[in-house]
């Protein structure tokens, strides 16, 4: 089954973000990224382990009227390295891209060191380097590996809004 | 980097190490006294944990270069107390001073202070991150002692939570330095820390035990395993006997062995040590003066 006969599966969005080719398993951790966790009033639909020719299984996350910051997409690029970002305006796709591995990412993931600074009231944001396995805290230099960046993501927003 | 602010061995290059040991040593050769040239110049000390020597030693480096330091004092007698932000308190210092040192019990908190003042600021220990001042006047000695290259160097205790050893590992890479690492397993070295070896093709070893590595040390860095590291104090007692040296436990040692420490001791060093050649832990803290002289001198712009 095609990627475009699975898009039919969620239904269209008019003017949004259409986040495709998510690794199997990640649109609750994409959720997380964009600080959705219910309590706001998007419209979000979520397609989880949808078949796929490209990835065998991906999930696909539309949020309506929502466009994701770089900081956002930076972190995506760690946790679904495939995906492609669609921005839609009334139900046409004007932008498609796929995310690009950055250097470093800043706000939204949470130093794992309870000791680290950015973990006290200070007025900072969090700051990670990348590297080949996983990110590294600019601060404390606390390494977090790949398949565990995505626990050290803050839900609530706290890497955001600590300025 | 020198030129800004000192905040991690790990961004020291050997030529910014040189400069500050070439510049101790014409301190040390023309006498600690009377480098009057940084007349006018204020240093703020700002320590949020306690300190004897790095705080006393940075007072007398600014006096004996003819400077002035200010002390922000006890945290319980200061704003800190109040509930200030770290960013907020040295954005109020930086402006009445001309440089700053910073001890703090957060790692990454120097890092985040330079990011908000413009004078140079000194790393004197954030949490168990790093505290590169004390890594110079480790340097200075090991390199008046030992030499700095072709050199193997055993560091031992809590490699864990020591950010003199952190600091100490990272700066060795800059020379050509065998680095062996003795302590319980539960204190090894962090896995950042190990990170940056390899990546800087550093020759480390690791070891629970200092028999079978001493006959080979050149230096031997001794730290200090603190009890509250372990949750009983049975294991404690169990573990930290084991990294305790005496002139028996020395025996198989080279004969030049050079024993250093950062202090305070308790006792991982035996006081029949001190009496022998090999004891160089207060000459090390002695040299925290000339070292910490170079190293204002320069973060504050050499001779006005």
């Amino acid at each position: 089954m095609s990627d475009t006969n699975e898009e039919l599966r969620v239904s269209k969005i008019r003017d949004g973000t259409v986040i495709d080719h998510v690794t199997g398993g990640q649109a609750l951790n994409v959720l997380a990224i964009l600080g959705i966790d219910g309590e706001g009033d998007e419209t979000v639909s979520i397609g989880m382990n949808v078949p796929s020719d490209k990835l065998g299984r991906k999930d696909v996350v539309k949020v309506e009227g929502r466009e994701l910051s770089q900081s956002e997409v930076d972190v995506l690029s760690l946790i679904a390295p495939e995906a492609t970002i669609n921005i839609i305006r009334d139900f046409d796709v004007v932008d498609k891209n796929r995310v690009e591995r950055t250097t470093s990412v800043t706000g939204i993931l949470v130093c794992p060191n309870h000791n680290c600074i950015t973990n006290a009231d200070e007025p900072v944001r969090t700051e990670f380097e990348v590297f080949d396995n996983g990110v590294r805290c600019s601060y404390c230099g606390t390494i977090v590996r790949e398949g565990d960046v995505a626990e050290r993501i803050d839900a609530r927003g706290v890497g955001e809004t600590a300025l | 980097m020198l030129e800004d602010h000192l905040i991690s061995a790990a961004h020291l290059s050997r030529d910014d190490i040189e400069a500050v040991l070439d510049r101790a040593e014409s301190v040390d050769s023309a006498g600690r006294a009377g480098h009057g040239s940084h007349d006018g110049h204020v240093l703020a000390l700002c320590f949020f944990e306690p300190s004897t020597r790095t705080k006393m030693s940075f007072e007398s480096a600014m006096k004996r270069l003819g400077g002035e330091t200010i002390d922000m004092g006890s945290v319980e007698s200061s704003s800190v107390k109040k509930g200030e932000s770290l960013a907020d308190t040295v954005r109020v210092i930086e402006g009445y001073a001309d440089a700053m040192v910073l001890r703090h019990p957060s790692e990454g908190s120097a890092k985040l202070a330079s990011e908000f003042v413009d004078v140079p600021l000194v790393n004197a220990g954030d949490g168990a991150g790093q505290h590169p001042s004390q890594t110079l006047l480790d340097l200075y000695t090991i390199r008046e002692n030992a030499g700095l290259d072709g050199i193997t160097v055993g560091i031992m205790g809590d490699l864990k939570y020591g950010r003199t050893v952190h600091s100490l590992a990272h700066a060795l890479t800059n020379f050509d330095v065998r680095q062996h690492f003795i302590s319980p397993e539960s204190l090894r070295l962090p896995r950042n820390v190990r990170y940056d070896l390899h990546e800087a093709g550093a020759q480390v070893r690791e070891h629970t035990g200092l028999e079978e590595v001493l006959p080979e040390l050149d230096v031997l860095y001794v730290t200090r395993i603190q009890r509250e590291r372990f949750p009983e104090e049975r294991e404690y007692r169990a573990v930290a006997g084991e990294y305790r040296i005496d002139n028996g436990t020395l025996s198989d040692a080279h004969p030049d062995l050079t024993v250093m420490h950062p202090l305070p001791r308790v006792d991982e060093i035996a006081p029949e040590v001190d009496e022998t050649a090999r004891a160089r832990y207060f000459e090390q803290a002695h040299n925290g003066v000339p070292v910490r002289m170079a190293l204002l001198d320069i973060l504050l712009g050499g001779d006005r």
